[in-house]
């Protein structure tokens, strides 16, 4: 991962899974890193085993157990008509997961490539720069409603809407990361050892970018996972067929007074998500770059 | 200074082509015919057509741009087709209720923000620095428009304290105003306080490890000196920069925490316009609210520039 770490490992630790122990001690130390881990990794494993967990479906309808509230039967109760409600957040969390990693994957592979583009080339940067200062003058939630909206709702849109809004930012993030590592001895070094551009940025600049990019994109998870509940509220992210936590709010509204666990629910899994994600960002952070700053939203 | 603002409009003007450029092509991105979607589906071919009439869909593209921006550089963002009003003037008529709901909710960020921030910093590693990282975390965390709903919940149905929704002018009645934008305020100002929360305890850290703060209190001045005025000034700097983006973050909030209280400004506007596909008044909006972000952060960097002479000796950046 960071290459200072490797550095601080003791001679007597040998063999790969020593090796692997000492290089995560340092995260096994910062207290968000391991809260964060921990609360990330509990939504994203009742996610991949959430079919397993509950025998009932979604989408099962009973109108005997209309409005229930939480219960032995049902842990987080049951909606208008009568869905479990623990089976409908658990297959809400594959759609935020899923639209949410999408944008990650998509802002690691766009955002790197355009900010160490806009790093490495100063004549692109200042085009590069404006168009994302461009985009960046949009508040990122409008922004996103506005493509969602002009798209048609959907998953996809979604997707796409919210990697829009936070490509330019990632890939300012990155970009100011490759100015600095650019300019030390050892690419100079490979450049008189006669390295393409290409083999400089991938083999010796984006290494050494490697942490706050990695931060960044850890915040870019909290908000997509922030982002796309707003969309699904609002209508225009996934189809109401789908249980999508956004969408699990704006049903349970109307039923705030009877039954406000409709709405409490799907919202305190969406903080869940959040927080876990923001702490992992903050680990991150701590471990590999103590001199970084809170990143700017 | 001067010369350091009017640099800086100039710089801001290929930016401002470029938002305005994006929040055109955006009409671009509906798939199929634009009139279609707009129109939505009970709109007959004569609705259409006076669609595309009104947006200028049937001329060529070249020309389409040029008219557009030719309309916009008179202040003329087109019509409305929800409300059959000029654009600039339906923007104009919300913008002051979000302005106030922004300026109470900012009031609230600030105060709490900073108090919360700096608390931490001087209790740094403390229970107290940890609870303030806690609260700042889980601000940063919760969906706003949850919180929104389940304040609802709590002060209004349960405890009965406060209206609904609904919104009450200030110049009718400042009480009501008060009531009325309380529970919003204070759903929007959560995620901004966190994020103040967050950055100026990381400031306030940085400040108080520097030497001037040592030499200060080397030389006998009170703890509430060496904070006051030595620490707190240094602080405000980065605070005053990230304004900008909390007004930002505001502005997005507010679409969907007007809609849910009911509040007829410029958010709910927007999300009126975005549901029901009036692209005129989506793209004036975005423009008019791109381009007085990008005014207001200029103001802001002008102010710093002003303010610190470290950034007036270096040219600023």
């Amino acid at each position: 991962m960071a290459g200072g770490i490797h550095t601080d490992i003791p001679d007597d630790e040998t063999g790969r899974l020593g090796r692997f122990l000492a290089a995560l001690r340092p995260f096994t130390r910062s207290l968000s890193f391991v809260v964060g881990a921990v609360l990330f990794g509990f939504v994203v494993l009742v996610t991949l085993l959430g079919p397993f967990l509950t025998d009932v479906s979604p989408s099962a309808l009973s109108m005997r157990n209309r409005f229930q509230p939480p219960s032995w039967d049902h842990w987080l109760g049951t909606d208008n008509l009568g869905r479990d409600m623990l089976a409908r957040v658990i297959y809400g969390a594959q759609l935020s997961l899923m639209i949410g990693t999408s944008v990650v994957l998509l802002n690691a592979v766009f955002g790197v490539m355009l900010g160490a583009l806009a790093g490495f080339y100063s004549r692109l940067d200042n085009i590069l720069m404006r168009v994302a200062d461009a985009l960046m003058a949009f508040p990122a939630v409008l922004l996103a409603i506005g493509i969602a909206a002009a798209l048609g709702p959907s998953s996809m849109t979604a997707i796409i809407a919210l990697s829009v809004v936070y490509i330019p930012r990632t890939a300012r993030v990155v970009r100011s990361s490759v100015l600095v590592v650019k300019q030390l001895d050892f690419v100079l070094a490979a450049r008189a050892a006669g390295a393409t551009d290409l083999r400089i940025i991938l083999k010796h600049i984006l290494p050494n970018s490697m942490a706050p990019m990695l931060v960044q994109l850890s915040f870019v998870f909290a908000y997509s996972v922030l982002s796309e509940a707003v969309l699904s509220f609002l209508g225009l992210g996934a189809p109401p067929t789908v249980p999508s936590w956004g969408i699990l709010i704006s049903e349970g509204r109307a039923y705030m007074r009877e039954a406000a666990w409709l709405t409490v629910v799907p919202g305190v899994a969406i903080a869940v998500t959040a927080l876990g994600l923001n702490l992992l960002g903050d680990g991150l952070r701590d471990v590999l770059d103590p001199r970084m700053k809170v990143a700017e939203a | 200074m001067i010369a350091y603002a009017v640099s800086r409009l100039l710089q801001a003007i290929p930016i401002l082509f470029l938002v305005s450029l994006f929040a055109f092509g955006m009409i671009y991105l509906i798939p199929g015919d634009a009139a279609t979607v707009m129109g939505g589906p009970e709109a007959s071919a004569a609705d259409l057509e006076r669609i595309r009439e009104n947006m200028g869909l049937n001329e060529p593209f070249l020309q389409q741009i040029v008219s557009f921006y030719v309309n916009l550089l008179q202040g003329d963002l087109g019509q409305s087709l929800m409300l059959g009003t000029p654009v600039l003037d339906a923007i104009i008529d919300r913008t002051p209720i979000t302005l106030g709901i922004s300026l109470y909710s900012l009031a609230v960020t600030i105060v709490f923000g900073l108090l919360t921030g700096i608390v931490a910093a001087l209790n740094h590693n403390k229970l107290l620095d940890q609870a303030a990282t806690l609260f700042a975390l889980i601000g940063i965390s919760l969906p706003n428009f949850w919180l929104a709903l389940v304040m609802i919940v709590v002060f209004s149905v349960h405890l009965g304290w406060l209206p609904t929704g609904g919104y009450v002018p200030f110049s009718e009645s400042p009480m009501g105003w008060l009531r009325t934008t309380t529970m919003p305020a204070l759903a929007l100002a959560l995620l901004q306080a966190g994020l103040l929360t967050r950055i100026t305890r990381s400031t306030m850290l940085e400040v108080l490890s520097q030497d001037y703060i040592r030499t200060a209190r080397a030389k006998g001045l009170t703890e509430w000196q060496v904070i006051g005025q030595h620490a707190l000034a240094n602080v405000m700097m980065p605070v005053v920069t990230v304004l900008g983006l909390i007004l930002s973050v505001l502005l997005s909030g507010s679409i969907v925490i007007e809609a849910i209280f009911g509040i007829p400004g410029l958010g709910a506007l927007m999300g009126n316009a975005i549901l029901s596909r009036d692209f005129p008044l989506v793209q004036g909006g975005l423009i008019s609210i791109a381009c007085s972000l990008l005014l207001l952060n200029i103001v802001v960097d002008v102010l710093y520039f002003w303010l610190d002479p470290r950034v007036r000796i270096k040219g600023g950046d």
